[in-house]
């Protein structure tokens, strides 16, 4: 199974999400900005980091690089798309998913362990957990404060596609603590913390993010 | 030649961190009176040639497509008059 990872320039996290692939035993395969073809993989991850320099707004370039041209395409075939943190950016920036990222409420970056509550394990990329599992992955972003008019928050409870929710501390300001999100189909999925910075022992507060590099992996398989 | 502006501001109902560290910081160097701060970008947009309204529709497409995010950010956009143009 190959997992596509993007990198754009400014990527940070593309070598982790790499690595996560790998130790989920996919087959990861590096993508460039530039790529205008997909090299034929089974699903792809947009990963963290700064991408164009978060210039104009965080992903607002990268929306227009070639290789989103055939991400949107494919994720409109229902292709798995995971976005992380600057992935999400992303995401929202090429409407694949509703709302957009901002500022942190506290204007500091933030680092730290975060538990999260996986509330939609239907998605292509959660399969692997339990109802409402509780995990503790990687969190630091800058600019990581989900938001979205009523009416949408209310249309994404009301579908189940709140796919991670904040425990214990709102880190950023998401409005009702919204940590990651799935579209209708529950093939994109975006997420404002690291699953891939938590995929080994050695390095992490554990190995809970794994679950979304073998979830995607199962349902490529199934 | 004509130079059109693009004033991109977050919606008044989404929070600015940035404007409120701006005013925050305005007491402590002894302004008083400022009830608020919001901060915003501005786009300066030279253009080629005639400024058509074909021209300035397109600019208003540029500032919806690209320059703001409809999701959060309103957009204003206008045209400057150059500095020695005739009036």
């Amino acid at each position: 199974m190959k997992v596509g990872v993007v990198t754009f320039p400014g990527s940070l996290d593309d070598v982790d999400a790499r690595r996560a692939v790998t130790v989920a035993g996919g087959e990861p395969v590096p993508l460039w900005h530039g790529d205008h073809d997909l090299r034929g993989v089974d699903a792809v991850v947009l990963p963290g980091g700064f991408s164009y320099g978060d210039y104009l707004r965080c992903g607002a370039i990268s929306r227009f690089s070639p290789v989103m041209t055939e991400v949107v395409a494919a994720a409109g075939t229902g292709l798995p798309v995971l976005g992380i943190c600057n992935g999400f950016q992303i995401l929202c920036e090429s409407h694949l998913l509703p709302g957009a990222l901002i500022r942190n409420d506290h204007q500091k970056f933030v680092c730290r362990d975060q538990r999260l509550r996986i509330e939609n394990n239907r998605t292509a990329w959660t399969s692997a957990y339990d109802a409402d599992a509780e995990v503790t992955v990687v969190l630091k972003n800058g600019e990581g404060s989900y938001v979205a008019d009523e009416d949408t928050l209310d249309r994404l409870e009301g579908e189940g596609r709140v796919v991670a929710r904040y425990l214990d501390v709102n880190p950023n300001g998401s409005l009702r603590d919204i940590a990651g999100i799935t579209n209708e189909r529950g093939n994109v999925v975006g997420l404002m913390p690291h699953p891939e910075h938590a995929v080994e022992d050695l390095t992490g507060p554990g190995t809970d993010g794994l679950g979304f590099f073998t979830s995607v992996l199962r349902s490529l398989v199934g | 030649m004509a130079r059109v502006v693009v004033d991109v501001m977050l919606k008044p109902e989404i929070l600015d961190p940035q404007g409120k560290a701006v005013h925050g910081a305005l007491p402590r160097l002894g302004f008083e009176g400022v009830s608020g701060v919001r901060q915003g970008k501005r786009f300066e947009l030279e253009l080629e040639g005639e400024l058509t309204s074909a021209r300035l529709a397109e600019v208003h497409a540029i500032a919806e497509k690209l320059l703001s995010n409809p999701v959060i950010e309103d957009f204003a956009v206008h045209v400057e008059e150059h500095e020695g143009s005739p009036a």
